[in-house]
């Protein structure tokens, strides 16, 4: 009995969220006294070993077959279903990330096994090799949930960066093995066809500075002079999901639980009211500037620094002493 | 062509949820109800398909009675009719969910002819369980997709883009297959008085949901610890711009 880890990767490299699976699955596997093993699936995985028994991987299986010629759910989630069906494992963890929770739920669809998706904590102790107990976020992180499950092995995914992907003491053997899958031909039918490339740049999930418009912002005009103030700071705009619904800017720059997360050292919340669906997005902020006319406002309350006033008025002073400042 | 979208009925949070005293629900009594917001867009991807296309467009759901105020919702942005899965309960567990749904579209697609399309949203806004749509298509044996930011379909083929990390990823899914939308792929349309009038009208079937229990259970809902955070009033009005820029620069980002 081991607990397996899928290894998230793209035509070979690593996405970093595996790691934190790794994480999840080093202290499950320290509770049940079981080997971490992990799953490369294509041939393109081949180079990963050695950084998976870095982290701690007793066993590397890789799956390589002529139809996995890229990233494709359903292709991946068969192969998943057949290590488990190979392998029998205690349980099963991939991070929660798009492809995470995909090829997951395709392995569980395949094996008619329950999936808990999303946990931030889980406790495999208390109810024995065939049952946990986790705690899984709802609502984009703004409401937990206490749950329990059982299955003769348990597919979990992992809330993205609920654990953390540093490399343990102890690295594992990392012995190399063969899984044998047979997969039919029509699985090829959702690989990934193609890709598009977009320009490298400042984007709002990685950008230092983020100036965010709300309701209060009242039109798509009214976000110059938030552009303004972005660019003088080397960030970005971003908005609450009122702005998109209204067609102010586009879902791109949409800051909130169906939109981006974002992580800036400063997000100025302009004109904001700070809902639910806005506030997990911008939640991981390091420091929070509310500009409001409304003192009560939820954000203002949540916020470590607030300016109370007219955001159409003091959005362009602050631009402005910036600018007095480097002496333009 | 004939398209189904899948929609879930979803409490509208405003700034904060509670939590009933048994912490096994979302404390609705002071919250309103809307349509989860990537089904929302699923939806409006599926009335764009069949202004292009011709067909119809059923939508369908699996939740209590009142569930039907969605459904008519649908309607009035130009679905032709709705199905409702009525429940006892507020939900179900993700696979009790995937059985009933996957069973009641093989009832319809054995009375009315095969969908072309099913369309999910990416994941509910409040279980967040990221697998009902991949369940049902895989029992559906559908070629399945989630988190479409573009879907167009042309001579039996759906093309579906994914965003990820630098760019875009396409897909082509020969029909029929299950895709699963992601909010941004549309701005979805408000209805018109005359969609509001048409929906009322609009036939609604209501059967009984059917599907055995799955096997994770919800023990308790609780809401995380607050960071608590006390709020440096940095002044009042345009006033305040240099306490702001003393800030930034103490911060680092002024450079």
């Amino acid at each position: 009995m081991s607990v397996l880890v899928l290894v998230e990767h793209d035509r070979g490299v690593l996405a970093d969220a595996t790691l934190e699976a790794m994480a999840a699955a080093r202290a499950m596997a320290s509770t049940l006294g079981a080997p971490v093993e992990a799953l490369c699936i294509s041939a393109q995985a081949d180079g990963l070993g050695g950084v998976l028994a870095a982290h701690g991987a007793a066993r590397v299986h890789h799956a390589r077959h002529a139809i996995l010629t890229d990233y494709g759910p359903e292709a991946w989630g068969e192969v998943r279903a057949q290590a488990v069906r190979a392998r029998a494992p205690a349980a099963v963890v991939a991070c929660g990330t798009g492809r995470g929770n995909e090829v997951l739920a395709q392995a569980a669809a395949r094996l008619d096994l329950p999936m808990v998706a999303i946990c931030g904590s889980v406790d495999p102790s208390r109810h024995g090799v065939t049952a946990v107990a986790v705690t899984r976020t709802r609502w984009g992180g703004s409401l937990l949930e206490d749950a329990t499950a059982s299955a003769p092995t348990m597919l979990l995914t992992v809330a993205h960066h609920a654990y953390d992907a540093a490399a343990p003491v102890a690295p594992g053997a990392g012995a190399a093995a063969e899984l044998t899958v047979t997969l039919d031909a029509s699985l090829a039918r959702s690989v990934v066809r193609g890709r598009t490339e977009r320009a490298a740049g400042v984007t709002l999930s990685t950008a230092p500075v983020v100036v965010g418009g709300g309701r209060g912002v009242g039109s798509a005009d009214g976000f110059a002079p938030l552009q303004e103030l972005a660019e003088l700071l080397g960030g970005v705009v971003g908005c609450s999901r009122a702005v998109t619904n209204n067609g102010w800017r586009n879902h791109a720059d949409q800051v909130g639980q169906t939109g981006t997360r974002i992580a800036p050292d400063v997000y100025f919340a302009c004109g904001i009211s700070g809902a639910i669906q806005h506030w997990v997005g911008a939640m991981a902020s390091k420091n929070i500037l509310a500009i409001n006319t409304d003192k009560e406002a939820n954000i203002v309350t949540k916020a470590g620094y607030a300016v109370i006033g007219d955001l159409h008025k003091v959005v362009p002073a602050i631009s402005a002493e910036i600018r007095r400042r480097r002496g333009q | 062509m004939r398209i189904c979208v899948c929609v879930k009925r979803v409490p509208a949070p405003g700034a904060r949820i509670n939590v009933t005293d048994d912490g096994l629900a979302v404390d609705t009594a002071h919250l309103g109800f809307t349509t989860s917001p990537h089904e929302e867009c699923a939806v409006e991807s599926a009335v764009q398909l069949v202004e292009a296309h011709g067909g119809t467009a059923t939508v369908l759901t699996l939740g209590p009675a009142e569930a039907e105020e969605q459904l008519r919702y649908a309607a009035s942005v130009g679905m032709t009719d709705g199905v409702l899965l009525s429940i006892a309960e507020t939900e179900w567990d993700p696979q009790r969910t995937a059985r009933a749904i996957a069973a009641a579209i093989r009832a319809i697609e054995a009375r009315d002819g095969a969908f072309d399309l099913v369309l999910f949203g990416n994941e509910s806004a409040d279980g967040c369980n990221y697998q009902v749509g991949v369940r049902v298509a895989h029992a559906l044996g559908r070629p399945m997709v989630n988190g479409a930011k573009g879907l167009e379909v042309r001579d039996g083929v759906a093309h579906v883009q994914r965003e990820v990390d630098g760019g875009r990823e396409t897909y082509e899914l020969p029909l029929p297959a299950a895709v699963g939308i992601r909010e941004g792929i549309n701005l979805p349309r408000y209805p018109t008085m005359k969609g509001r009038l048409a929906s009322k009208k609009a036939a609604v079937q209501v059967v009984a949901a059917e599907g055995d229990e799955g096997a994770q259970r919800l023990t308790r809902l609780r809401r995380p610890e607050e960071r608590s955070s006390t709020t440096v009033m940095l002044g009042q009005g345009p006033e305040a711009a240099p306490a702001v820029v003393d800030l930034l620069q103490e911060l680092g980002v002024l450079r």
